[in-house]
């Protein structure tokens, strides 16, 4: 009988989501529980924590309900850069079973930690994000999400396996042979980018492959921001259901939040991730259903406990039930953020690593602007950057040389590939305010 | 002997020569020859005028971004084997060339090559060594006006 209830791909119960539906009063004791003690953790073990609670004559025992959680400190981006590498760590190098790094605001890359507990945690909300899919044992899941630094492919692997299905860690990029498999072993689900999904699409459709005649009927996209015409197209094109997941790898990866069945809203693993909404301007917790930045409070996590992390994405949580019967809430899908981060083939780019790039090569920083557009299904970017009588040679193999460095600059700290343009001077528009460094030419 | 070459950087793509080529004309400047190297996505034209600083401030205020390089022009015979001659003497003593363009006197049985070497100073020495006609601004001027 309990084969039956798993089996069923829509919305069907799977052992793992049990604590997706958590009675509200039973969910509450457990954060508070959880909250207490990571505060107390992240006070005992976290010198810029302890220093920041100290100031606010704040200590652990002033938490004494959820609501005492507005009382705490934030954390930033910054404050990952400032103690690179390891400085939030709350747990011994000999307890870190697992580092992982992503692209910073500079040159530097954020580090997180992860003990044996808190890789268990991460497989857990991962398993439950593809069983909130429909997805069980048997499946075979085509995991086409960067394996390395990046969080994506190894976060989606172990909640593949813990989950007990089937992965194939194909990880990124040689879309033939993604193709090839997907069709020769009939994957059932995949994990990517929604645009580099668009991408094998169109690319399968070359190779005179239908999706639509494939046993492939999940798709979890994230890492970047993609509209409602944009799943409807994918739907449509590969015959699957394709969920948003969210995720961020200072909360823990991917598994931070996932659609259901309904696709109306992302479902917050809140027993292990405690959101809120604020103010951006004004830092002031708002009331649930109002649009904001997302707060993110990791309740369990013991390398790297991070308290009301400020993500820089708005976005509002949803009060309605939802039909699905999980009693976590749900977020609105993200739109847009509220500094100029831009993401492109999921990676997260900051204008201002361009202009890192940019004074390391000139000595000072010309005027440039970065253009983004999609050719083919995959996203593009170009950097143009006004050339100055300094840069400026008469030999054509000196610029050449300028701009290849600049590339190279650019792509060493980006980690992409990106299209470099030496533009006449005055052609890039000069802004009263803030510069408008970005053009995003993609359709959504 | 060396003579001062104006050379303005363009983005390859239409109207951006005739930018500068009007601002030139609209100050009464005129080129003496020209040459423009492309690539995909720019390009570099290169001007012998008579007033290299005054082209310079023109191009500047019309906002293009210019440079003057050092070049050696050379006269040679216009027939056949006229640079032949010249580029054995380069050759022979191992000068390395970055670009040449040229042209012809119609009224005299002469080429002015204009040549932009690594090294200007050692080529100055070895052409004269070599026997070539290298020619100063003021001679080109009276030939070419």
């Amino acid at each position: 009988m309990l084969n039956e209830l798993w089996n069923d791909a829509e919305g069907g119960f799977h052992p793992a989501s049990a604590p997706d539906f958590l009675p509200e009063t039973a969910l509450r004791e457990v954060q508070l529980r959880r909250l207490r003690a990571v505060v107390g953790r992240a006070y005992d073990k976290v010198e810029l924590f302890r220093s920041r609670m100290q100031e606010r004559d704040l200590t652990p025992a002033s938490i004494q309900s959820l609501e005492d959680i507005a009382r705490l400190p934030f954390t930033v981006k910054a404050d990952l850069r400032d103690t690179y590498p390891f400085g939030l760590f709350a747990s011994p190098m000999g307890d870190v079973v697992r580092l992982h790094a992503s692209s910073g605001t500079t040159g530097k890359p954020i580090v997180v930690a992860y003990t044996r507990e808190d890789v268990e945690v991460w497989s857990e909300v991962m398993a439950r994000t593809l069983a909130c899919c429909g997805l069980h044992r048997g499946d075979i899941v085509q995991n086409a999400y960067g394996y390395g630094l990046f969080t994506g492919g190894l976060g989606a692997h172990y909640g593949a396996e813990a989950l007990g299905a089937t992965v194939i860690p194909i990880s990124g990029g040689n879309t033939d042979r993604q193709v090839m498999l997907m069709r020769d072993f009939g994957s059932s689900a995949i994990c990517c980018t929604p645009s580099y999904f668009t991408h094998l699409v169109e690319r399968a459709g070359e190779l005179g492959v239908d999706l639509r005649e494939l046993p492939l009927r999940v798709g979890v996209f994230g890492a970047e921001p993609w509209s409602d015409g944009m799943r409807a197209h994918i739907e449509t094109a590969a015959g699957i259901k394709a969920y948003d997941i969210y995720g961020l790898s200072e909360i823990v990866g991917p598994g931070v939040g996932i659609e259901c069945s309904e696709q109306h809203g992302l479902h917050i693993f809140e027993d292990h991730f405690y959101p809120e909404i604020i103010d951006p301007e004004t830092s002031e917790v708002l009331p649930e259903g109002a649009e904001g930045e997302l707060v993110l409070t990791t309740l369990s996590k013991k390398a790297m406990p991070m308290i009301r992390y400020r993500t820089r994405d708005i976005t509002s949580l949803i009060s309605e039930p939802c039909p699905c019967g999980r009693t976590i809430r749900r977020m609105k899908r993200i739109g847009r953020r509220s500094d100029d981060m831009f993401i492109i083939r999921g990676v997260n780019v900051f204008p201002s690593q361009v202009e890192a790039a940019l004074l390391q090569v000139e000595g000072t920083l010309p005027h440039y602007q970065i253009i983004l557009s999609r050719e083919g299904g995959l996203d593009q970017m170009t950097v143009e950057v006004e050339v100055t009588a300094e840069v400026f040679s008469d030999k054509v193999r000196a610029l050449e040389d300028v701009r290849r460095r600049i590339a190279q600059a650019i792509e060493h700290i980006l980690g992409i590939r990106v299209g470099l343009r030496l533009v006449e001077p005055r052609t890039i528009e000069r802004s009263q305010g803030k510069a408008k460094r970005v053009i995003d030419q993609r359709e959504k | 002997m060396k003579l001062q070459q104006v050379s303005v950087f363009l983005e390859n793509r239409p109207g951006r020569l005739g930018q500068p080529v009007e601002a030139l004309a609209a100050e009464g400047i005129n080129i003496l020859t020209l040459s423009l190297a492309d690539t995909a996505d720019f390009g570099i034209l290169r001007l012998i005028v008579r007033d290299p600083e005054r082209a310079k401030a023109v191009l500047e205020q019309a906002g293009c971004v210019v440079g003057l390089t050092e070049v050696v022009a050379v006269g040679v015979h216009h027939r056949a084997g006229g640079l032949a001659e010249v580029l054995r003497v380069t050759e022979a003593a191992d000068l390395d060339i970055e670009y040449v363009y040229a042209f012809a006197l119609s009224h005299e049985d002469k080429a002015i090559l204009i040549i932009r070497f690594e090294d200007p100073e050692r080529a100055i020495e070895v052409l004269r060594d070599g026997g070539q006609h290298l020619i100063g601004a003021e001679e080109l001027l009276r030939l070419v006006e």
